[in-house]
């Protein structure tokens, strides 16, 4: 193993104002790695992963994506900002995102939501496209769906939609922020048994999470974030069994 | 209704300029709604403030009183200063051009409302999904800016159209020969002013009618997703 990860986040900073969310985090995700990150809200779980691919630009602190490094610099009233921001969307286009919100664009079909990255950011040619959008709407249970709008589909049918739309792209790393959280109870199972598919076949995910279930079981490494900082991290098996610091175990508390 | 047709080429003359007037003022209100809406959402404080004197400045100022003032004043002011400058010769604003304009530039500050309020009302976590695939700002635009941005704005839209298409009826004070003044000038020298200004009435209808059919279907072409299907 040369030991280039697939995702690094070194010392990484982000301020709103004079509020400093996010205060010096690193991590790394090897090749095939879950991450579940946790924490309370407002401890900047959101902010810290739209710093990976700059839907917040980041005050300090550096992202590398297989090795490649996000070139910033300052502009001229001293701020960090995209060095280019061609590169930016080469890597945001390596970088899939499945919001809360789901966010599907309701102008368009399930399948034109899916069929949209691979026809017009890479460029795929319109059959090969189709046959893949069909193959991954079928993965995620939704064949049957293609031409219905978001507005016409369960909040569990949606996210699954998001997840093929993200996984059209061919991502290197996905990113998940609170998958399910804005879903009905009883359809949290559906994405949540599609996200551990996308774990066993040996995706590389970073997980925002409440499911305490989900950290526990996929995860390769859990991360506890406490007021933009890493308060505790490590496999979940030594973690949720011995938690060390006092905040991570009155937050499993709260959890539980 | 031996009138009508009497003098049936003043009243189609008449009605052919009054569409061409609502187009070319149609046009260059759009033109001026995107600009100034662009202006009012964007990150550029200066750009910001000459819309929104813009859109406080046009729309405090009854629509005859500028087009007049344009008419009237535009082209001494635009000849002065060209005399002054030997910038230019002189200039003579068309009656068709002042009119035009000055109805596409008022009505360009409504539309400029419509259309920030249209794309406000996109949510902008659909923007960040397309951000987040990698997208362009150009593509995000024409994919799922605009698409939207119609939808929404289509209402206003066709509200903003209907007052416009009736307010080219001023042009008529600038002696511009318009469907109003014709029927007017046949109205009075026949002596049935009635008749002619009834045959006005039934014709600005009828466009009216025509372009509510059009936004009709306009309206449910951009309405994909959101009616039940
Ligand atoms: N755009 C913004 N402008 C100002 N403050 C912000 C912005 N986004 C987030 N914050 C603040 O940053 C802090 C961290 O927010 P963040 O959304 O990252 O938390 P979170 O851990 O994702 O919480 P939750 O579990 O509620 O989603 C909060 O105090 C929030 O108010
Ligand atoms: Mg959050």
């Amino acid at each position: 193993m040369t030991g280039i990860s697939a995702l690094k986040v070194d010392n990484l900073h982000k301020s709103f104002g004079q509020h400093e969310v996010i205060k010096g985090v690193s991590m790394e995700a090897q090749k095939g790695d879950v991450i579940a990150i946790l924490g309370a809200s407002g401890s900047g779980k959101s902010t810290f992963l739209r710093c990976i691919n700059l839907l917040e630009t980041p005050n300090s602190g550096d992202v590398y994506l297989a090795g490649e490094k996000i070139r910033m610099k300052r502009n001229r009233h001293g701020e960090t900002v995209p060095a280019d921001i061609r590169q930016v969307e080469r890597m945001r286009a390596r970088l899939a995102m499945v919001f809360q919100g789901f966010n599907l664009w309701s102008h368009m079909t399930v399948m034109e939501n899916v069929l949209e990255g691979p026809l017009y950011v890479q460029k795929t040619p319109k059959s090969e496209a189709l046959e893949k959008a069909k193959a991954l709407l079928a993965k995620v249970g939704l064949a049957d769906r293609a031409d219905y709008y978001p507005a016409h589909l369960s909040g569990g049918q949606q996210q699954r939609v998001a997840i093929a739309r993200a996984l059209a792209m061919d991502p290197d790393v996905m990113l998940f922020d609170e998958p399910t959280s804005a879903l009905d109870p009883e359809l949290v199972g559906e994405v949540l048994a599609v996200m551990r598919d996308l774990a066993a076949e040996g995706r590389t995910m970073l997980v925002v999470t409440h499911e305490m279930g989900f950290a526990r079981d996929v995860s390769s490494k859990t991360v506890f974030l406490h007021k933009g900082e890493v308060c505790e991290e490590g496999a979940p098996g030594k973690l949720f069994t011995n938690p060390e610091t006092e905040q991570f175990k009155a937050f499993l508390s709260r959890m539980n | 209704m031996d009138l009508i047709l009497e003098y049936r080429s003043q009243l189609v003359t008449g009605t052919v300029m009054t569409i061409q007037l609502a187009l070319a003022s149609l046009v260059i209100a759009v033109a001026f709604g995107l600009l100034g809406a662009w202006a009012k959402l964007s990150g550029s404080r200066v750009a910001r403030r000459l819309a929104l004197g813009y859109t406080t400045i046009v729309r405090g100022i009854p629509d005859l009183v500028l087009i007049m003032l344009v008419f009237y004043g535009g082209q001494v002011t635009l000849n002065a200063i060209g005399d002054a400058t030997g910038l230019w010769g002189y200039i003579e604003i068309s009656q068709f051009v002042a009119g035009a304009g000055t109805i596409g530039v008022i009505f360009g500050a409504y539309f400029t409302e419509t259309f920030r309020g249209a794309i406000m009302a996109i949510p902008r976590g659909q923007i960040e999904a397309g951000i987040s695939c990698g997208m362009p700002r150009q593509l995000i635009f024409r994919h799922i800016i605009w698409p939207q941005m119609v939808r929404y704005a289509l209402p206003g839209f066709t509200n903003n159209w209907l007052v416009q298409l009736k307010t080219t009826a001023l042009v008529s004070v600038i002696g511009l020969q318009d469907l109003v003044y014709n029927a007017f000038t046949a109205g009075r020298s026949t002596g049935q002013l009635f008749t002619f200004m009834a045959a006005a009435f039934v014709i600005y209808l009828a466009l009216t009618g025509l372009s509510d059919i059009a936004f009709r279907a306009l309206n449910r072409h951009y309405s994909r997703g959101v009616e039940r299907a």
